[in-house]
């Protein structure tokens, strides 16, 4: 029977299966960071040890400080020190502040190699989808789980449902794996992929780098599924090799050997198929408090009570309330107040080189900051010399976190203030309590903060 | 975990949609040890009087949301981050039940996981619920697991839930005690995965920090 290749990966990874459909799933690659600790706890509290700390890694990401910038309170600073402790006590490989291969969980994981194509991987985080660019499986989850992977090395789970989305074609000047993703969650809504996985293919989709089918992938849980996956390929294969953590030698041209049996089938089955025509494709950003709120950045902030039914209506006029927003403004006349690049869903180096890019030359209207994703993002990036750039054009040049695009480290925007923000959400308070949140890509991202408004980078 | 059998309770309702884990516990709150408790910071930014209809005057909201056990709300409930706390949030404020059209996946394997029934049932029923709480004092229903059912006034709903969550929730069932008698089970994947894949099974050594 042709299978997807959720279907070969699943399939490869089953230890067992109940009469009523839940399936114990091994887990290859687990990891953990410093907003884990409380499954620590539970470990220690239930008296189990952790099975193979030789396949869980730890990097310290959502409560570090990015520089002396940073208002960390000791609260902040324990989580730090308690993913160092729980490391040191269980075997745990874990990288900290300051180490040179630490970084964001979903930057980290894929660019040392510990993410594989046709791996199962999860970590207690809700973006894990993001490894799925590789060809693996891998699952945000919660602390229970987390708990249960450090006991078990295993997962129970129910099958998922499985949803193509095929995008064929180039995608046009100035138009990113972002606004790609955005425009996906506005066409299936923010519940649209809510128990399913999803497989992208198509050219477009081809034709994105492997960082752009991190950003594409990332984003595939603000539509409600459970992970995200882009067949692996020879782009895929050789930005793997020679990473630290990736296979070696004869263990190297046995793996392509299988990683080439991955993709689905031609015949291959899924419960729904949707296909978008990628000419149409604008650069997007969002007005209001889901990331279903995005539109081309050509477009005005909508009449709330044309969305549709009458909860989206609700919805609609409670977004443009906090956001401070009214029907009709062209979205190139709203103005921010602070620039956030960065997050797991946009702070690896070609971000980092689009946003330098429109950077260069130009000086910032309003306190922006770039965050690279990790310290080797951050050591690349500074080889180059884009931190030059950055800082002549007044952005702060910052160290790897998830710093403003959670808000859990002590960075974060101001009450009342409007960010654009390169991270992947936009709801309420996400970026601090009466924060307001626009999303787009680093290149629109960086032509906001040169203007001091929402701008079509296109035509800057 | 917690086990779960009968509950008859007041009804909070909040009909909005996508009420993402953000909104339930903001992230600045997710630090505290298990213990200390997050019911406290339950929708602690989000606007309460706007947000929740318990059946009366919205300016007693808060006292009567104090007593509210069962939350009824719109669809994608859950949704965004991956937050168990999410679920401790609602559990430490009391809830036992939460009842939507839909919800995020993550959120709903954290809920049956800490023993807080999640149920789904049609956007109609919701409505309906929204609407009895809008008009009514205070709404009671009864919600019963082994018959699966859900109760109020003259009105009667089955709903469908999972056999395991069903038996797993009744048994108050320890997920990884049930997988630890699976151990030779899995050392037997191992092995053989292994065979199959050792580039997952041994990876090289990293450098220790």
């Amino acid at each position: 029977m042709p299978a997807t290749m959720f279907d070969k990966i699943w399939d490869s990874h089953l230890v067992t299966a109940r009469d009523d459909g839940r399936c114990l799933l091994y887990v290859d690659r687990h990891i953990v960071h410093d907003a884990t600790s409380q499954a620590f706890a539970m470990l220690d509290a239930e008296g189990f040890d952790l099975r193979r700390p030789d396949l869980t890694l730890g990097t310290a990401d959502h409560y570090v400080a990015t520089g002396s910038h940073t208002r960390q309170n000791s609260d902040q600073i324990k989580m730090v020190e308690d993913l160092k402790k729980n490391a040191q006590r269980n075997g745990i490989t874990s990288y900290g502040s300051g180490h040179p291969r630490q970084g964001i969980v979903h930057v980290v994981g894929p660019e040392l190699g510990f993410t594989l194509p046709g791996s199962v991987l999860i970590c207690a985080d809700s973006h894990t989808a993001t490894h799925g660019a590789l060809g693996a499986l891998a699952f945000g989850v919660g602390q229970s789980e987390v708990m249960h992977v450090l006991a078990t090395q295993s997962l129970w789970q129910n099958r998922p449902k499985q949803m193509r989305i095929t995008v064929e074609g180039e995608l046009p000047f100035g138009v990113t794996a972002k606004d790609l993703i955005l425009r996906i969650i506005t066409t299936i809504g923010a519940g649209g992929g809510t128990g399913h996985v999803i497989e992208y293919s198509g050219g477009a989709i081809r034709n994105l780098s492997v960082e752009g089918r991190m950003t594409l992938c990332n984003m595939s849980i603000e539509a409600g599924a459970r992970a995200g996956m882009v067949a692996p390929d020879n782009k895929v294969f050789e930005w793997l090799y020679g990473r630290p953590f990736a296979p070696t030698g004869k263990d190297w041209a046995a793996a392509i050997d299988q990683w080439r049996k991955l993709p689905s089938d031609p015949d291959a089955q899924f419960d729904s198929e949707i296909i978008l025509d990628s000419p149409d494709i604008e650069p997007m950003v969002t007005w209001g408090t889901s990331p279903q709120d995005a539109l081309p950045i050509t477009a005005q902030v909508p009449d709330p009570d044309t969305l549709g039914d009458s909860q989206r209506c609700h919805a609609g006029r409670r977004a443009l309330e906090y956001m401070g927003l009214s029907p009709g403004t062209p979205l190139e006349e709203i103005t921010i107040d602070r620039v956030f690049i960065g997050s797991c869903t946009n702070s690896r180096l070609e971000d980092l080189r689009e946003a330098a890019a429109v950077a260069q030359g130009r000086k910032v209207r309003v306190p922006s900051f770039v965050v690279p994703g990790s310290a080797s993002v951050k050591a690349a990036a500074e080889a180059e010399g884009l931190h030059k750039i950055f800082k002549e054009a007044g952005f702060l040049w910052s160290d790897p976190g998830c710093s403003m695009c959670v808000a859990m480290n002590g960075d974060a925007v101001p009450e009342g203030e409007r960010c654009a923000s390169t991270s992947n959400r936009n709801f309420e308070g996400r970026q601090g309590p009466g924060a307001r949140t626009h999303l787009m890509n680093p290149a629109m991202a960086a032509a906001a903060a040169v203007t001091g408004h929402l701008t079509d980078v296109r035509y800057l | 975990m917690q086990r779960f059998h009968k509950h008859r309770g007041l009804v909070a309702a909040m009909p909005l949609a996508n009420v993402d884990t953000d909104q339930i516990i903001p992230a600045r709150y997710l630090h505290r040890p298990r213990e200390q408790g997050f019911g406290d910071v339950l929708f602690a930014d989000m606007s309460f009087k706007e947000s929740i209809q318990v059946g009366i005057d919205d300016s007693q909201g808060e006292e009567v949301y104090s007593n509210a056990t069962i939350l009824v709300t719109g669809e994608n409930f859950g949704c965004g981050s991956s937050r168990e706390h999410a679920v401790w949030a609602l559990m430490d404020a009391g809830f036992q039940v939460v009842i939507a059209p839909s919800f995020g996946d993550i959120f709903f394997g954290n809920a049956l996981k800490n023993g807080l029934l999640a149920i789904k049932v049609s956007e109609k029923f919701t409505e309906k619920l929204f609407s009895e709480a809008k008009s009514q004092k205070d709404l009671i229903i009864n919600v019963d697991l082994p018959t699966q059912i859900i109760e109020f006034e003259r009105s009667k709903i089955e709903f469908n839930i999972d056999s395991f969550w069903k038996y797993a929730l009744i048994e108050g069932l320890s997920e990884t005690a049930l997988t630890m008698q699976l151990e030779n089970e899995i050392r037997a994947f191992e092995a053989k995965h292994a065979n199959h894949a050792p580039w997952l099974q041994n990876l090289p050594k990293g450098t220790e920090e």
